[in-house]
């Protein structure tokens, strides 16, 4: 697959590097007991840690650290036992202590590795970079009062990984299927809900443009973007403007952007020489973060079953297709679901109905299969009817429908509905007898060679029973009577 | 002045428990000698009514015989420690009204053992300096003066009030910091004792930082019984300080046998620095000779780094706190001074609330943690900082305590020494490598200046070795028979 593009002057290849924040699941925050629920009353879950009184410190939460370890270990990357904690400093309202608590030339996970499954099948291998543990910064609100900025430090503290990619991204499309991947890693693990909207997930795009094969051009840093669509759109917006500046002749500046998303462009924050020297030093509050090696290793046993694997797993075990593989195992959920229906029944049945009539019908509704009004359990024994030919794959739609809007279970509604699938040949033949007796035409006409018209006499019939007709049997004696 | 002034802390706590005089009684004699000493400048907040209500509460314990081990003790607290509902400003504008929602660990510890406290003692502003004389409530001044001279002397710093009030009878004892010498310096300066433990050995919790790897909480006192008693009780592991150290803490009081016989004392060759002055070096010779009559034997040891201590110290204590001080902002507490933006607030507040030697070290720090600059600076101190803690390590296997002077100069003249901060920084020569490797050290009161100001000698011990510190410096105190009282 090629993913240069072709611009008035010749081809381009696009260099895209992303670094993610991800906010570690936990209940609280990264080196102060205070609490990281979202939605707060602002400046209710601050401590004066998080505040910065004079001669508070920070002691580092042990559960952070497990997160950040396990999601290294689901990134396959390195694991530094000795990891360093910095100072980043710089001024503003909503950084209380005037320095945010990062991990500089010392981070707590090393080199790693992403696989991407592309669309057409192919698949790409994205570097990891590193991962280190940081702190949040508060929120200044702008909007609140004509003069002052209110400043809110509820988020001031919380843990976030930053998660740094090679810079091995060629497309807006594959950022996208890597965003994807790697937020569906996070949740795997329990490490990062992956919450775009309420910026669990973000992410700052490096993106630069090159002749192919040629050296790395000059990057432009496009910050905080926050879903996968922005963080296509940004890119693509960006390359555009890089290509355009490069054709007419001009240079790229290094430089900070910001991705406005109701314009769909880019613009520029601040240039390298307007850049902050954030004077990182070791943060002498805090000991080198030592990791006990057999602790990892017990955390690499217990990991749960991650996407790559789980994949595999579904294609091997229920001989799933690769696609429908994939579409089950982007939410853990809907594998979990899928597996729940699957088990003792048949897989591929069972990958249709969640796929199809599930997704499509949570999607309606707008609901997450967490909360899907049928559960696995009821889709499952849905499944069990089908198959013990108590209904057929047309009436299961319509008693499907039937359990979403009552919660209902199928056997109920089959039984309050009399929706029990006809498999006497008597009553099907004499509806059969009474369709074609009415369209003596028609019969003529396909006895004379018009075959299309047997589809019409299935539906004909099918309605004369209420859609209850075994199919299958139907067929059987619809055909011999056309034969005559 | 009263007798009960007069009493050490052991003494007075003895005298308590066996009901010879009521806490309150105590308290009232040093809330009055504080009264009638106002000129020295040593309280910055006075906590009249707080000490007669926790000494109340003291006689109501000692009475039902549940006295702690400071129970009833009147004592005054650096005004870098936060106390809870009580002003702490570190002397500086910028904390102006800032009145804290938690005491300090350290201070905690204190009051659990029953402990009164008497107020809140000045220091140089955020404690940085050797003189007291950069605190935004005015200079302190020392309790003692020069034979035949009445001019004000510095009590130095950065504890000087702490060690002025000790050594005036104005508390039974007093919690300092020490960062570059901030505790044994200003003791030496004022006659008292001094001490530092290990860093990690007191809890940071709490305490206004300063330069967060040197900051050491310590007590002052007037005996070394009386600090290895105070130690105890504000010693011990804090979960709420990740450099606090996970390790018990010993009965300090118990390894004061006064017996040093066989214990090697290193004599470090490289502190006989130049322009050294010569009562100095007398007291540090009589010194040698009183560990060698008490049966330890002096050692000729070698700290080469030594030299670059002090530049190392400056640099890595104004680095950290251009950091630590960051916070002072003007958006959440203390100081501020509004701005048409938030950087003119920023630059408002922090130009109207920090002092000239403030500004000065968070200018230094910035500069040495500066992209381009960091290498050659910050970095290499670090390196210099471990090669002079393998210097001790080198040593202390081959002796178990070193012996200096603790300063190389008696308590000088308010602004004798102000125009040069260089001559200031000299003060702590002999006190920065023991910060720097975070090392317990004591300062001893152990003789006279010929203008009869006094000197103190300086005990630096192992790593978490307080005890054989302390040993050495009960000998030296025993030897040195230090009775010398200041004249006001």
């Amino acid at each position: 697959m090629s993913n240069l593009i072709e611009g008035r002057t010749g081809p381009w290849e696009v260099v895209i590097g992303l670094e993610t924040h991800a906010q570690i699941v936990s209940e609280a925050k990264l080196f102060s007991g205070a609490a990281t629920a979202f939605g707060a009353e602002p400046n209710t879950q601050v401590s004066t840690v998080d505040a910065a009184f004079p001669g508070m410190l920070p002691v580092i939460n042990r559960h952070c650290v497990e997160q950040a370890v396990k999601t290294g270990l689901g990134l396959n990357a390195r694991i530094n036992l000795v990891s360093v904690f910095d100072r980043k400093n710089y001024f503003y309202a909503d950084l209380p202590a005037g320095y945010q608590i990062s991990q500089y030339k010392s981070p707590v996970v090393g080199k790693g590795e992403i696989e991407l499954d592309m669309p057409d099948g192919e698949t790409r291998r994205i570097g990891i970079t590193r991962l280190h543990l940081e702190q949040d910064a508060g929120k200044s609100l702008h909007d609140q009062h004509p003069t002052m900025t209110y400043v809110d430090l509820n988020r001031a503290g919380v843990a976030l990984m930053e998660i740094v990619s090679e810079p091995d991204i060629r497309s807006a499309e594959e950022a996208g299927v890597y965003v994807r991947k790697l937020r569906s890693i996070l949740r795997y693990l329990g490490t990062c809900d992956g919450n775009m909207e309420e910026g669990s997930l973000r992410c700052d795009c490096n993106v630069s443009v090159r002749r192919p094969g040629g050296a790395l051009g000059t990057r432009a840093e496009i910050k905080n973007v926050n879903s996968v669509r922005f963080v296509m759109q940004a890119i693509e917006y960006e390359t555009r403007r890089q290509i355009a500046i490069l054709e007419d002749g001009g240079s790229i500046v290094q430089e900070t952007r910001l991705y406005d998303s109701h314009r769909g462009e880019t613009r520029s924050m601040r240039s390298k020489e307007n850049d902050f020297d954030y004077r990182y030093f070791p943060d002498p509050d805090l000991l080198p973060l030592e990791l006990d090696a057999a602790w990892v290793e017990s955390l690499k046993r217990d990991l749960p079953e991650l996407p790559d694997a789980k994949k595999a797993r579904l294609v091997a075990d229920y001989g799933l297709s690769p696609y429908d593989a994939d579409v089950l195992v982007a939410e853990k959920s809907h594998a979990d679901y899928f597996e729940a229906v699957a088990r003792g029944r048949d897989a591929k049945l069972a990958a249709n109905w969640v796929t199809g009539d599930l997704f499509g019908a949570l999607n309606k509704i707008g609901a997450a299969i967490e909360t899907s009004p049928v559960s696995a359990a009821a889709l499952g024994d849905l499944l069990d009817l089908i198959q013990d030919n108590t209904i057929s794959g047309r009436i299961a739609k319509d008693v499907f429908a039937a359990m979403l809007e009552t919660g209902k279970s199928a056997g109920t509604i089959v039984a309050e509905r009399g929706l029990r699938q006809v498999t006497d040949a008597g009553p099907i033949e004499a509806a059969i007898d009474t369709v074609l007796a009415g369209n003596a035409d028609k019969v003529a006409e396909y006895r004379a060679g018009k075959d299309k018209l047997y589809g019409f006499f299935v539906g004909q019939v099918m309605k004369e029973t209420g859609g209850k007709a075994n199919p299958a049997l139907l067929n059987d004696l619809l055909r011999k009577k056309l034969a005559g | 002045m009263s007798a009960l002034t007069r009493l050490t802390l052991v003494e007075a706590r003895d005298g308590l428990r066996a009901r010879q005089f009521s806490a309150r009684e105590l308290t009232a004699a040093h809330l009055d000698a504080m009264a009638a000493a106002r000129s020295l400048n040593a309280f910055v907040t006075e906590t009249p009514e707080h000490a007669l209500a926790q000494a109340a509460a003291s006689d109501a314990r000692l009475a039902r015989g549940e006295g702690g081990a400071l129970d009833g003790v009147p004592l005054a607290i650096k005004d870098l420690f936060c106390t809870k509902d009580i002003l702490t400003t570190a002397c500086s504008r910028i904390l102006d009204g800032f009145i804290p929602p938690y005491e300090s660990t350290v201070t905690a510890k204190l009051w659990d053992a029953g402990a009164v406290m008497l107020g809140k003692t000045s220091l140089d502003e955020f404690a940085m300096g050797s003189s007291n004389a950069t605190s935004c409530y005015g200079p302190v001044e020392n309790p003692w003066r020069r034979r035949g001279d009445n001019r004000p002397l510095v009590p130095g710093g950065s504890s000087g009030g702490s060690a002025a009030a000790v050594a005036a009878r104005l508390a039974l004892g007093a919690t300092g910091t020490d960062t570059g010498g901030s505790i044994r310096q200003p003791a030496s300066f004022c006659g008292v004792v001094g001490m530092k433990p290990t860093y990690g050995r007191c809890s940071r919790w709490g305490v206004i930082a300063f330069a967060s790897s040197l900051d050491h909480p310590g007590p002052i006192t007037r005996t070394v019984r009386d600090a290895a008693l105070m130690l105890q009780t504000m010693a011990g592991h804090d979960p709420k300080d990740a450099t606090s150290a996970p390790i018990s803490v010993p009965d300090f009081a118990a390894s004061l046998t006064g017996d040093i016989r066989g214990l090697r004392i290193g004599i470090p060759q490289e502190y006989r620095v130049d322009g050294m002055p010569h009562e100095i070096e007398a007291l540090w010779r009589r010194g040698v000779e009183w560990i060698r009559d008490a049966g330890a034997e002096p050692v000729e040891i070698s700290l080469p780094m030594t030299k670059y201590a002090l530049a190392t110290y400056y640099i890595i204590a104004p680095a950290e706190a251009s950091s630590n001080l960051a916070r002072y902002d003007g958006v959440r507490f203390g100081l501020r001074v509004p701005g048409d933006s938030l950087d003119a607030m920023y630059e408002n507040t922090r130009a109207a609330g920090f002092g000239a030697e403030v500004k000065r070290r968070i200018l230094i720090g910035t500069y040495v943690l500066s992209a381009g600059y960091y290498d050659a600076y910050y970095v290499r101190a670090q390196k210099i900082r471990t090669l002079i803690a393998r210097d001790f390590q080198e040593a202390f296997t081959r002796c178990d305590a070193i012996l200096t002077p603790t300063t190389p100069s008696p308590a000088f003249a308010l602004g004798e020494k102000q125009d040069d901060p260089i001559t200031m920084y000299l003060n702590d020569v002999f006190t920065v490598p023991a910060d720097l490797a975070g090392l317990p050290a004591i300062s001893v009161p152990a003789g006279l200046s010929d203008d009869g100001l006094p000197l103190g000698l300086h005990v630096i011990g192992r790593a978490f070795d307080e005890e054989t510190m302390f040993r050495v410096a009960g000998a030296i105190e025993s030897a040195a028979a230090f009775t010398a009282e200041p004249q006001r």
